[in-house]
């Protein structure tokens, strides 16, 4: 009988070298993989000039998920709130409600001159100015509207101050 | 004239160009709304209620007006349903009240800090809010489905109370008036020039079609005419603003149906159309590109031959795009959806895709094919327009004048009226009338019997508009 050669038994790894190796993924993987904003939008009185240059953002050229950025249904499922629209009397109590249901740490982008200051409908009677008014306003993006390009430039911005 | 009814031939006849309009007294303001007329807008200012008709025996176009008697005028909306949002409207912002028609509030939710903000002497703000009112459907048991008004999605903000049985929509009722913005407060007082960044801000998708038409109603009020290089160039840009919005529809619509690659590649051609218009008109949605008096400026040169070869890529891409529409999953999803009934249609005066997509049958299909048309027919107008375009002046002065008019442009979204009333150069009295005012009751009954995950997807192929009629 000729015995077939088999493998030697390993050693045991060092734990040190797998530590650091550990902590070097981590942080590549946090670099890489970390950043991610889901985002709400929320209309708060907008002409709709926001929204079709928002629906352009989230076409396959600007391809918002290769930077984690993603459109979400729930105020719930959010980390920002992208406000457009100089906020109408009549839409405040929809913002308020839907910031109560976004949960910590969340951020309030105000998007387009409306929303930043209440633009060409500013002092009306029936605007508030902008969301600024009611919440904490963390970024602004002028524009009326902002380009697809501006507003990916923004939110970006915002990835890149709240990534590790 | 002669086919006009008797009793309008007494009525006094005020300037309005071009269309006069008639001051009637309440029993000839009634007898009309029962004459064969299609009733196109209502609204008011401080002293009057007007109402726009276009007369179908002679098809012209017929301003009337009535003053109120204590405040209250005798409703349209008993003979036609459409005026009932638009008697709502003018009770929340002039207070005139509609005899025998609904009171019940339509733009004002109950938050502004006064109301009646558009009358003489505006009201104290109302003490609470009070919970919008829908009607109760059979016992009152039934499942009732409320979306917005910020719904999921980037849109535009409304309300919608579906009722269901099971899965179906026996009932949809709308909450307007969410994105009240105080336009007509904000516009009046101001020169035509100012007020125009109003008009260019009522709705984004059709702000072309809106400048356009504020711009007729002032240049008619001041009875001159803007020159023929600005004629050629607001056809051009309205024509324009179509395309790009009809490829917007068009990509929400197969993103909403599910079909990805249909979404994406309508969306890329629309983003294409959209950077050539920065670079030909300095803006890609053209706002403020229309002026009263003419156009805002002379476009790039480079910028339009760009714009020239995008038109001519998409008139190569057009039969891939049909033919994602009309085959596949698209086709499975869209053929028979939401059949707009043609009786309903017939009485309300809706114009554009969701008329024209009739005679293709009036489902979701039909109105994506009466887009694709349109895109069609309208990027050969501009190719023709811009080897054409009238050399000269790009506006004329506007005079410090008085004077009444009215104006009207085709939007993506059907026909916009806007009318105008100048004192000295300055907007005494406006009001836009968008094509969503008849297209909302339309959607309401189109829904009925449709499956309740399909009242997005349906109201899309509608492509109807919110912010432009919540003024």
């Amino acid at each position: 009988m000729v015995r077939l050669p088999r493998a030697e038994p390993a050693e045991a790894v060092d734990a040190a070298t797998v530590a650091s190796l550990k902590e070097r993924l981590d942080a590549a993987a946090q670099a890489r993989l970390g950043h991610g904003l889901a985002i709400r939008h929320m209309n708060t009185g907008s002409c709709n000039g926001c929204e079709l240059e928002l629906r352009a953002l989230n076409g396959v050229l600007y391809d918002l998920s290769r930077f984690g950025l993603r459109f979400v249904d729930q105020p719930a499922h959010a980390d920002v709130l992208l406000v457009t629209g100089p906020l109408t009397h009549n839409l405040r109590q929809a913002l308020e409600q839907a910031w109560d249901a976004t949960p910590d740490p969340k951020w309030v982008v105000a998007l387009g001159d409306c929303a930043v200051d209440g633009g060409v409908f500013k002092g009306g009677y029936a605007v508030l100015d902008g969301p600024g008014a009611v919440l904490p306003v963390d970024l602004t993006i002028g524009g009326c509207p902002p380009s697809p390009a501006r507003i990916l430039a923004g939110l970006r911005a915002l990835l890149e101050a709240n990534s590790p | 004239m002669n086919m006009l009814p008797p009793f309008l031939r007494d009525a006094t006849m005020e300037a309005c160009r071009p269309w006069p309009r008639f001051e009637l007294i309440a029993p000839q303001w009634s007898a009309l709304a029962r004459e064969p007329v299609a009733l196109l807008a209502v609204w008011a200012d401080t002293a009057r209620v007007h109402a726009l008709y276009r007369h179908l025996p002679s098809d012209l176009i017929l301003p009337v007006s009535v003053a109120p008697e204590d405040g209250a005028y005798p409703a349209l909306s008993i003979w036609h349903p459409l005026a009932a949002w638009f008697e709502r409207m003018i009770h929340n912002l002039w207070g005139h009240v509609p005899a025998g028609g609904d009171t019940r509030p339509w733009l004002d939710h109950g938050h502004w800090p006064q109301t009646t903000v558009m009358a003489a002497r505006p009201g104290p703000p109302v003490a609470s809010a009070e919970p919008p009112e829908f009607q109760e459907v059979g016992d009152g048991t039934a499942m009732q489905w409320p979306i917005g008004p910020l719904a999921a999605g980037i849109g535009e903000a409304a309300h919608l109370r579906l009722t269901l049985d099971g899965t179906r929509i026996v009932r949809a009722e709308s909450r307007l008036g969410y994105t009240h913005k105080g336009t007509l407060h904000l516009m009046r007082g101001k020169s035509p020039r100012v007020a125009a960044r109003f008009a260019a801000r009522l709705a984004g998708n059709a702000t072309v079609a809106h400048s356009i038409a504020f711009a007729g109603a002032a240049e008619a009020a001041l009875a001159i005419q803007a020159p023929p290089r600005a004629v050629g160039l607001r056809s051009l840009m309205g024509a324009l603003e179509r395309i790009a919005t009809f490829l917007d529809d068009l990509a929400t619509i197969a993103g909403l149906a599910g079909d990805t690659r249909a979404h994406a590649y309508c969306g890329v051609q629309q983003e294409y159309v959209r950077r050539a218009l920065a670079g030909a008109f300095g803006h890609r949605l053209m706002m403020d590109g229309v002026v009263p008096g003419g156009v805002a400026g002379e476009p790039d040169a480079n910028g339009l031959s760009i714009l020239r070869q995008v038109l001519d890529g998409l008139a190569d891409s057009m039969p891939a795009i049909r033919r994602m529409f009309a085959g596949g999953l698209l086709a499975d999803r869209l053929t028979g959806l939401a059949v707009t009934d043609r009786q309903l249609l017939d009485a309300l005066p809706v114009v554009g895709v969701v008329r024209e997509a009739r005679q293709f049958g009036g489902d979701a299909a039909a109105r994506c094919r009466t887009r694709l048309e349109a895109i069609a027919r309208d990027t050969e107008t501009c190719v023709s327009l811009l080897a054409a375009l009238p050399e000269g002046p790009l506006a004329v002065a506007l005079p410090l004048n008085s004077g009444e008019g009215l104006g009207y442009a085709a939007s993506p979204r059907g026909a916009i009226w806007h009318w105008l009333r100048l004192d000295h150069g300055q907007i005494a009295a406006a009001f836009p009338c968008d094509p969503g005012w008849a297209l909302w009751p339309l959607a309401e009954a189109t829904l009925v019997g449709a499956a309740a995950s399909d009242a997005g997807l349906i109201l899309c192929s509608m492509g109807l508009p919110v912010s432009g009629m919540d003024l």
